[in-house]
């Protein structure tokens, strides 16, 4: 039995904003275990990013935690509800068991504080380390995340470093006290190509190291096909499906799974044959569609997606779906996951 | 560092020149002189005045006598004032109007930067509008409405401040808060805005990921970038509130050098105006290069010698 990490239990995340309540996550559920890197996927506004703030308990005013838990298990197998926690008592976990790097490295930095300054600022809050213990354990940090000459580069400023430097720097920070969560939001969106693949390259082989558990928040499915176990399909601030990567890339059941796959483009697609975009637009969060986010959209929606949200269908023990098209009730149209095969 | 002082210093001294040559030529191409009066004096008088005071030349030698005495600090006379020369007029009035401004600068400064704090954490709050409200009201009303209600309130009605003069510290009060008026107003706008444009940057939410403390997030991350444009404002801001206010204190009858400016212009009087423009150009370009050192202390991006290191 694999020990869990986290547990998210119907958390729904508002933000009350002049115009109305902007649903940014609508209810979900999933836990995470030990040694598990687990993808989120999501185009923009399904609530991907929402997910791992909340998780952070740091979402910004005028946005909040409506309603469902956070559980967090930690080491010794003590369950703390992060929703209930304090500001003050949250900041004792975050950068500590559960830390997050985020988007743009760029802008990630503080440009007026030097990288040692920054590093040993957030070793210095979370243990009892002296300055200069603090810095050697920093420049060690630094030395494992690729980083060639941490003793020269450590005294640093942030403009200093490129853009793939930084975020390694960013990294180092985040595991600075081996955390036993780790969220990436979107870490590789803003490096070019040979960077990201070393960044992916670089999370998958610290949570061999450090055993950690990693979320990789991104919209892109080629990086979660690369360095994920587990996969999240989101939508709408839902989740439409949820299994493992092979689940997901060899087996979708949902009709936006499914979708998502025949819009990438593939390498060993003949040459003349077309990428099938998803017909109409993302679901407005302040007034989202009563039933299936997706049913809209949907090529296969009957009434009931349009009335009732679908529960999550086990597929099998790893895979969850939550589409009408898989109540025993609805008809069995094999064609529409021929495409994604 | 010591190179790029001295290159500084050499800018700002030519700098200097160019101000005092402009001001030299356009006093001298306005119509009139220091001994134009509404009754004309007789020729043979005004012949003698010029002369004493060597205005017969030709101009260009006036102007190179006129630098060559600002080289050693010689201002010269005042053909106006009779007796004193410009360097008694600014040693005379300049001490009084520097310490009133320096007083205000101070209390804008350490007023106006933690309001626009407390404006931008407390944002939409009764504070925050409490604030805005007065930091507008402080930019657009005059100082001398400000200056006026003080004399008719605090003095008039009360009986608490003198009405003028500072030989009473209590004295000082009006015309420090009438100074302040408007950069108190701006320093806490101009903070707020900036405080709050920073708290949105991601190295905040960074900073937050990683469990530092709310006080040290706005303390040390948020505060340090949020002040480069308040520094931008405040260092020319003392140089003008540090060499008087013609208005305020004519007000509340200060004897600073305010009105020494004003008198020149509307006198004609050459060495007065000359000696004040360059008194402030003076102060104007060393915040200047204050405000610039600052910069490159706060901002590791921008360095002196220009470049990276």
């Amino acid at each position: 039995m694999k020990k869990k990490v986290l547990e998210v239990k119907g958390v729904k995340t508002s933000f009350f904003t002049h115009l109305g309540e902007v649903q940014g996550v609508r209810g979900i559920d999933f836990e995470l275990n030990e040694g598990e890197i687990l993808g989120i996927v999501g185009e923009s506004g399904s609530g991907k990013s929402v997910t791992s703030l909340s998780i952070m308990n740091l979402v910004d005013h005028p946005g909040e935690i409506k309603e469902g838990q956070i559980l967090f298990h930690q080491e010794d197998g003590k369950i703390i509800d992060f929703t209930s926690l304090s500001n003050r008592k949250m900041n004792e976990f975050r950068g500590n068991e559960i830390a997050m790097i985020f988007q743009d490295p760029m802008t990630s930095l503080n440009p007026v504080y030097s990288i040692q300054n920054q590093m040993i600022e957030v070793i210095q809050r979370h243990t009892d380390l002296n300055k200069e213990e603090a810095i050697e354990r920093a420049k060690s940090l630094l030395e494992q995340v690729g980083i060639p000459d941490p003793d020269s580069q450590i005294t640093d400023y942030p403009h200093q470093f490129s853009g793939g430097m930084r975020q390694r720097a960013l990294i180092a920070t985040a595991i600075s006290c081996n955390p036993r969560l780790l969220i990436a939001d979107e870490p590789t969106t803003a490096l070019d190509v040979t960077i990201q693949a070393q960044i992916l390259e670089l999370l998958k082989k610290l949570q061999d190291e450090i055993n950690m558990s990693i979320i990789l928040i991104t919209h892109d499915l080629g990086v979660i096909a690369e360095v994920s176990t587990h996969v999240i399909v989101m939508y709408g601030g839902m989740i439409m499906e949820k299994g493992t990567v092979n689940d997901v890339f060899y087996n979708p059941k949902h009709p936006y799974t499914v979708g998502l796959h025949s819009s990438i483009p593939k390498s060993t697609k003949k040459e003349k044959e077309r990428l099938v975009p998803i017909e109409g637009s993302p679901p407005d969060l302040m007034d989202p569609p009563q039933g299936c986010p997706f049913s809209p959209r949907c090529p296969h929606a009957m009434q009931v997606c349009l009335e009732d949200a679908a529960p999550l269908f086990e597929v099998s023990d790893t895979q969850k779906v939550s589409c009408w098209l898989l109540h025993e009730d609805a008809p069995k149209p094999d064609e529409i996951f021929k495409g994604a095969k | 560092m010591a190179k790029y002082l001295i290159k500084r210093v050499l800018t700002a001294l030519f700098t200097l020149l160019v101000i005092a040559t402009i001001t030299f030529f356009l006093l001298r191409a306005i119509p009139g002189g220091p001994f134009t009066r509404e009754k004309p004096l007789p020729d043979a008088i005004i012949r003698a005045l010029n002369e004493k005071y060597n205005l017969d030349e030709p101009l260009f030698i006036q102007y190179l006598s006129y630098i060559k005495g600002l080289l050693t600090f010689d201002l010269g006379p005042s053909y106006r004032i009779l007796g004193y020369t410009v360097n008694d007029i600014i040693i005379s009035g300049f001490p009084t109007s520097a310490l009133i401004g320096g007083i205000a600068s101070l209390l804008i400064v350490v007023i106006g930067i933690p309001l626009g704090i407390v404006s931008a954490l407390k944002q939409n709050s009764p504070v925050d509008y409490m604030v805005m409200f007065m930091a507008t009201l402080g930019v657009t009303v005059p100082n001398f409405i400000i200056a006026t209600l003080i004399i008719y309130i605090f003095s008039t009605q009360l009986g608490w401040l003198p009405s003028n003069g500072i030989s009473n510290p209590l004295g000082y009060i009006g015309p420090v808060i009438a100074l302040m008026g408007y950069s108190l107003s701006f320093v806490s706008r101009l903070t707020r805005s900036s405080m709050l444009e920073v708290l949105r940057q991601d190295y905040v939410r960074t900073a937050r990921a990683n469990g530092i403390s709310e006080r040290k997030v706005i303390f040390k991350h948020a505060l340090k970038n949020a002040l480069i444009p308040v520094i931008t404002y405040v260092g020319p801001m003392v140089a003008a509130i540090l060499t008087g206010s013609f208005v305020v204190e004519k007000i509340f009858a200060i004897p600073g050098i305010g009105r020494y400016f004003v008198q020149g212009v509307t006198n004609r009087d050459y060495t007065v105006i000359m000696g004040m423009t360059v008194l402030y150009s003076a102060f104007y370009i060393f915040m200047i290069l204050l405000v610039d050192l600052a910069y490159s202390w706060i901002d590791p991006r921008i360095r002196l010698e220009g470049g990276a290191r």
